[in-house]
């Protein structure tokens, strides 16, 4: 395994036990932003009400690997991120990022990283390109340098025609690939992402996986929050699955899925109500559960598609026709499901 | 093989970058802000006084209401209450939104500095600010108000020393502001905290004629403005009453380093959840 490029031991975060009033001049809410929850995230609260949204975090991530943190909204990965950035300071426990102390070397762990942050928050007061100049020059880069990188930067993410606009004038998505350029403006080793796609078009989206793609390639360590399984599993070398601050679990997107429970999930559109099929799938050998929703039969079959003659046997024998057959591979939702009794969106 | 080839081997062997050069280009950036800004900053910091000095240093005057030397009194009071607003303003009132709403300072605070080097940048931009201001209107002043008796620049150097203490204490004070009240709150903090400062700051009077209400003699003591607008008087009108100019700048020090210390803890704190 090579070095580290991050690793959290023990990692703790309490914030304080909400008021009723909203409290002045305090942090906000974390995984508050963006999403129109509640202001209070459901978090762990323990016995003096305070919120707990890290418990205990264990982890290790090697330089070059694209790891994804999922869970749902308030889960902690938004303060796991946090206080990776050193934008926040935990409460117990260490993080080094390359190396680095994130509250004692805070500095130089800056030095290291660049971040997406979850809601654009581009320097309004400067245009497009003067965001990544002034941000390129507080990391000591000069100006010459900088317009270089900066150009060939916007190129890239396909906003040069947007260079000297003001930053209103840019739509979400350019303003997502701006905080994409100025992240990586100071060439960072490893890249935070926060809810990168959150509010961003499919098309915006499918833009954005490619470039974290590319990325990827060349050899950087990035760290992602989602909760969009499809994009886990498409982008993400490992996952860790959190929730109420705690590791659920961390492996590849493929060896969660395999441990998804049911395995593989075959659907059978019949030509009626599903009922009494779905009573007599449940005595095919090889099928594990079976349940109908109106015509449909859903069974989990821990042998891929081999049950799929004698489920269309079992529909057959309480007179139902199958019209329509489709299989699912296990999947992480099924998996969360699973783990946390919780739905992810 | 990939269109966003940038070496990352080289990142690792890079030096540290220095402290006074990410300082100076967080500077630059507010400086081209303001620069840009320039003419709202000035109307918004200068216009209330100005108007305040056609009212009582020409018009009242002219009717005969006022005597003409209040004039000596008032100049340096104004250039007291353009330069700390000017100051105050300049750093609180965008603080207010980056940290309440916008997050724009985020991109400033992930700069590989400690955070209150960050915090004492925003002090220092106030501070140029604070001259700027009173530079606007100490040559305007005196063209609206003609000649002032008794006004001197020989005491220069003791002016820009006041400038600096006095927009220094009230950046700080800024700074303070600036990341304690949420956006909510500006209105009131206008009302409930920059208004009386203005109105009980020995800005429109001299602190000796409070001897008429002893109680707001001493009152008045714990309003920084004071020091600004009486050491204005010792350095620019020493003709007219005024406080010794020795405890005027010790009182500006003071102050200044006691809303520093604050002010860059309040910052740290709102920075870093």
């Amino acid at each position: 395994m090579l070095r580290p490029a991050i690793q959290t031991r023990e990692l703790r975060k309490v914030y304080p036990a909400p008021s009723g009033v909203k409290k002045r001049g305090g942090p906000p809410a974390p995984d508050a932003g963006g999403h129109g929850g509640g202001l209070t995230p459901p978090n762990a609260m323990n016995v003096d009400g305070e919120i707990v949204a890290l418990h205990g975090l264990d982890l290790e991530i090697p330089e070059g690997e694209f790891f994804g943190l999922l869970g749902p909204n308030g889960a902690g990965k938004s303060t796991t991120i946090g206080i990776l950035t050193t934008r926040i300071r935990p409460s117990g426990g260490r993080a080094t990022v390359a190396g680095e102390n994130v509250v004692d070397q805070a500095a130089a762990v800056r030095q290291r990283i660049g971040v997406v942050p979850q809601r654009p928050n581009p320097d309004r007061s400067l245009n497009a390109i003067e965001n990544l100049i002034f941000h390129a020059a507080y990391f000591g880069i000069p100006a010459a340098d900088a317009t270089v990188r900066a150009d060939r930067l916007l190129e890239t993410l396909a906003i040069s025609d947007k260079s000297q606009a003001k930053v209103d004038e840019l739509s979400g998505g350019q303003q997502q690939r701006l905080m994409i350029a100025r992240a990586l403006i100071h060439e960072p080793s490893v890249i935070f992402l926060d809810e990168p796609t959150v509010g961003l078009d499919p098309q915006a989206r499918l833009g954005l996986w490619e470039i974290l793609r590319e990325l990827h390639a060349a050899g950087r360590t990035i760290v992602m929050t989602t909760h969009y399984m499809e994009e886990a599993d498409q982008l993400c070398d490992r996952l860790g699955i959190v929730d109420r601050g705690k590791l659920l679990a961390l492996d590849t997107p493929a060896v969660l899925k395999d441990r998804a429970p049911g395995g593989t999930l075959i659907l059978l559109t019949l030509d009626g109500d599903a009922s009494s099929a779905a009573a007599a799938a449940q005595r095919v050998a090889g099928i594990d559960r079976a349940e109908a929703e109106g015509s449909t039969l859903r069974a989990y079959s821990a042998r891929g598609g081999e049950a799929i003659p004698a489920l269309i046997r079992a529909a057959e024998a309480v007179q139902r026709s199958v019209k329509d057959i489709s299989l699912r591979e296990p999947s992480l939702e099924t998996l969360f499901i699973s783990l946390t009794g919780r739905t992810l969106a | 093989m990939s269109r966003i080839n940038v070496a990352i081997a080289d990142v690792a062997d890079r030096p540290r970058v220095s402290r006074s050069r990410v300082f100076l280009a967080l500077l630059h950036r507010d400086m081209r802000v303001a620069r840009k800004e320039l003419p709202f900053f000035l109307i918004r910091t200068t216009l209330q006084p100005l108007l305040f000095i056609i009212v009582f240093g020409y018009l009242l005057p002219k009717m005969g209401f006022m005597k003409s030397n209040y004039t000596a009194t008032l100049l340096p009071g104004i250039l007291a209450v353009s330069l700390t607003f000017a100051s105050i303003q300049a750093v609180a009132l965008p603080m207010v939104q980056d940290f309440g709403w916008t997050r724009e300072i985020e991109d400033r605070l992930l700069a590989p500095v400690p955070t209150h080097l960050i915090a004492a940048e925003k002090i220092v931009a106030g501070v140029l600010q604070g001259f700027v201001s009173a530079g606007f209107v100490l040559p305007v002043a005196r063209l609206i108000m003609g000649p002032i008796p008794g006004l001197t620049l020989t005491q220069f150097p003791t002016v820009i020393l006041i400038v600096i203490l006095g927009s220094s204490a009230f950046s700080a004070l800024g700074l303070l502001l600036g990341s304690a009240i949420s956006p909510q709150q500006i209105g009131l903090m206008f009302s409930v905290i920059i208004a009386p400062m203005l109105f009980f700051g020995c800005a429109y009077y001299p602190w000796a004629g409070l001897s008429a209400v002893p109680f707001m003699k001493y009152a008045v003591l714990i309003n920084p403005l004071v020091y600004v607008a009486e050491g204005m008087r010792g350095a620019l009108t020493p003709g007219v009453p005024h406080m010794p100019l020795p405890i005027s700048i010790a009182a500006l020090v003071v102050i200044s380093v006691i809303f520093w210390l604050i002010g860059l803890r309040s910052f740290e704190r709102r920075a870093i959840g």
